[in-house]
């Protein structure tokens, strides 16, 4: 393909992309962009449902100390929930720390992703079956990796995507800039997916970047870039839709940012309201994602009472489930400490073993 | 055997792997066409092509976290840091990601890879290129470190190094890199992880690696005629050690002396001193000494002669071996 020298067509749209009014009903604010099925969008909505609730549930988890800590992503479920519905099994998916309910909606295992939190191993899925790479910690070095993976799909003939999800407050970090660049000059089929959600912990979004958008830095990177209205489901899934069909298309990586907000505290651990106002909070509410999508699909008939019913019903059995599996005391085995340090264990950590069998054998 | 340099034996044994191998590909800065800072990599594009080996953006982390990708992705990356203190943007890439993947995963996932890092001093270079950095990452569990001494070491190790299934740091002594022997292609010689005895002596120990393994084998040599008859082990794997091997030769001879270039506070000097001390006090005569880099940033090239242990500075060390009630300081 011939590398694209303009940067108009690079550019991101003027206004993020919208189809949804905050109140739910439909505007056209879209560009090229097209409206996914509705049955797509029904399925978005069950997702977010779930999604909510499952997120509910691991913070009262944490608050009952069975997890050591959660990161919610309440609020930013039309991000969380059109990521994963975006991609295909062979896609791969490269989480943050936050973005546990997108592995929901990808279809893992409550138990597996919460055994992170939770604290019994820092990865509780299998990763190779999965295609969803361990949920970072470290700000952006996983944009890398999504880059590299990326790369080798590519001269190995698939036709995957690599996606990789981040924070604003990781679009700072050096990472994340060498892997836009590293993307763009492989031409690598990755979708960098930035959910802007106005705070690094209690650093706010004007403090972190002078940038009228996040999205315009992928244009001085040659890297196609877009804005989302990211409380707005139908307008995300669509834009990631496109993003990641222009990546497996061979057409290169995209960068998309989506405007949201985080709802709650960075963890359990902040208080948020030592840097926000209450009324901040407030108006973000009324912005809220799962409540505009059920509006809108509400007013055009494509989803009844019944349906909202059993969704809900769906998401309490979900969370049940939930409960029960964190409620089980599971102790890890002290000696896997030792195991898949190396692949060729080494004389030392032998040692090491046997020094712990024996404590824990006292 | 024909006699070739440290650096052509280390391009002999990437040409090989890439030959041998689909999934070992190289790269990093300056590695194509002009064949690296130190030709190591000359005329490997030139001869399998810009799919196996090819320059990158110049960014450390961006080449180490995309070789991570390309290792998840089922390649075996083998990339150049083109000199030491160059691969410290990359620190959070190789500690956080290329360290722990394979234990983060359970195992799900490998990084077989090697960073490839031109390291330490004695060529003149101006600041920021003849950095010791070797402790960083013998301190990070999850890495294997190992450090050539000859250039048949070279070959072997760097071929074990790409076979490895556990990511590998490949410090290569630069100073060393025009030194040449005869060299084997048949891979008899290095076991990945063990040490050797370079030259069987019965007084003392001289415990080396990289740079300093020529330097220790001439004051072998220099030390026959103060009547001492020492012998030199070459670590070669840095982490993991092989106790074995060392503790088998200091429980023989009774003194030991450990040699490096790095700053001598806190370095790998002192594991090597604790170890061999813990497991052969008994036979010890004397306490096991350093004799490293100054605890200094490594100065301008036309004071670097005062940096570098020397063998003068190593023969004051081991006469001191017998007088082991004096005052010791470490690196002095």
């Amino acid at each position: 393909m011939s590398r694209e020298t303009s940067a108009a067509a690079l550019l991101p749209s003027g206004v993020p992309v919208r189809f949804l009014a905050e109140d739910g009903t439909r505007v056209d604010e879209h560009g090229h962009y097209s409206e996914p099925p509705s049955e797509r969008l029904v399925e978005a909505y069950r997702l977010m449902v779930l999604g909510r609730r499952f997120d509910a549930q691991a913070t009262a988890l944490t608050k009952q100390g069975r997890l050591a800590v959660y990161p919610s992503s309440a609020g930013q479920e039309a991000c969380q929930v059109a990521s994963a519905l975006a991609l295909t099994d062979a896609d791969w998916l490269f989480p943050t720390y936050r973005d546990s309910v997108a592995l929901v909606a990808r279809g893992l295992e409550p138990g597996e992703i919460l055994t992170l939190l939770r604290g019994d191993a820092h990865c509780g899925y299998d990763p190779a079956e999965t295609r969803v790479a361990p949920q970072c910690t470290p700000l952006a070095t996983q944009t890398l990796h999504a880059a590299g993976l990326a790369h080798a799909m590519q001269r190995r003939g698939e036709d995957s995507v690599a996606f990789a999800l981040i924070g604003d407050g990781a679009t700072s970090e050096g990472d994340f800039h060498e892997a836009l660049n590293f993307a763009a000059v492989f031409e690598a089929p990755v979708v960098f997916f930035v959910q802007n959600n106005r705070f690094a912990i209690s650093v706010p979004f004007e403090k972190q970047s002078a940038a009228p958008a996040l999205a315009y830095k992928g244009v001085g990177y040659g890297v196609r870039s877009e804005q989302v209205d990211g409380n707005d489901a139908v307008a995300v899934l669509s834009v990631l839709e496109d993003a990641v069909a222009h990546a497996r298309s061979g057409g290169g990586p995209v960068l998309v940012e989506a405007h949201t907000y985080r709802i709650d505290a960075h963890t359990n651990a902040d208080d948020a309201t030592r840097y926000r106002d209450r009324a901040e909070v407030e108006r973000w509410r009324a912005a809220d994602p799962v409540r505009r999508l059920e509006t809108y699909l509400t007013t055009e008939n494509l989803l009844s009472a019944d349906d909202v019913e059993r969704f809900r019903a769906e998401a309490e059995t979900f969370a049940a489930g939930v409960r029960d599996t964190l409620n089980a005391d599971v102790e890890p085995d002290p000696l896997s400490l030792f195991e898949h340090v190396y692949a060729v264990p080494t004389r030392q950590l032998a040692a090491q073993r046997a020094l712990v069998a024996a404590e824990v054998e006292a | 055997m024909t006699e070739i340099s440290m650096a052509q034996a280390l391009n002999a044994a990437l040409r090989d792997a890439v030959k041998d191998d689909d999934r070992v590909l190289i790269f990093g800065e300056d590695v194509g066409p002009l064949g690296g800072v130190f030709r190591v990599t000359d005329g490997i594009t030139a001869d399998f092509g810009e799919e196996r080996c090819f320059d990158t953006p110049l960014a450390e982390s961006g080449i180490v976290g995309f070789a991570v990708g390309m290792a998840m992705g089922g390649f075996r990356p083998v990339v150049e840091m083109q000199f030491d203190a160059f691969a410290y943007p990359a620190f959070e890439q190789i500690t956080s990601h290329v360290a722990k993947l394979r234990n983060r995963t359970r195992g799900a996932l490998s990084l077989p890879m090697v960073i490839r890092i031109p390291y330490a001093g004695g060529i003149g270079g101006v600041e920021h290129h003849c950095d010791s950095s070797e402790a960083y990452y013998t301190h990070t569990p999850g890495l294997r470190v190992v450090t050539p001494g000859t250039p048949q070491d070279a070959y072997d190790l760097l071929r074990d190094s790409i076979d490895s299934p556990d990511p590998v740091i490949f410090l290569e002594p630069k100073c060393r890199y025009w030194s040449k022997e005869p060299v084997s292609f048949t891979r008899e010689g290095a076991a990945m992880d063990r040490a050797v005895v370079r030259r069987a002596g019965e007084d003392v120990t001289l415990i080396a690696y990289g740079p300093m393994v020529a330097t220790a084998l001439e004051t072998a040599a220099a030390a026959t005629a103060e009547g001492w008859d020492v012998e030199v082990v070459d670590l070669r794997s840095l982490s993991p050690f092989d106790d074995e091997t060392v503790t088998a030769s200091v429980r023989r001879t009774g003194r030991a002396v450990v040699v490096h270039e790095a700053a001598g506070f806190g370095g790998y000097g002192a594991e090597v001193v604790a170890r061999v001390t813990e497991q052969c006090f008994h036979q010890l005569h004397a306490p096991v000494l350093r004799v490293t880099g100054l605890d200094i940033p490594y100065p301008p090239p036309k004071l670097e002669r005062h940096q570098l242990p020397d063998v003068d500075r190593i023969l004051d060390t081991v006469a001191r071996l017998q007088w082991h009630d004096e005052p010791v300081v470490a690196g002095a």
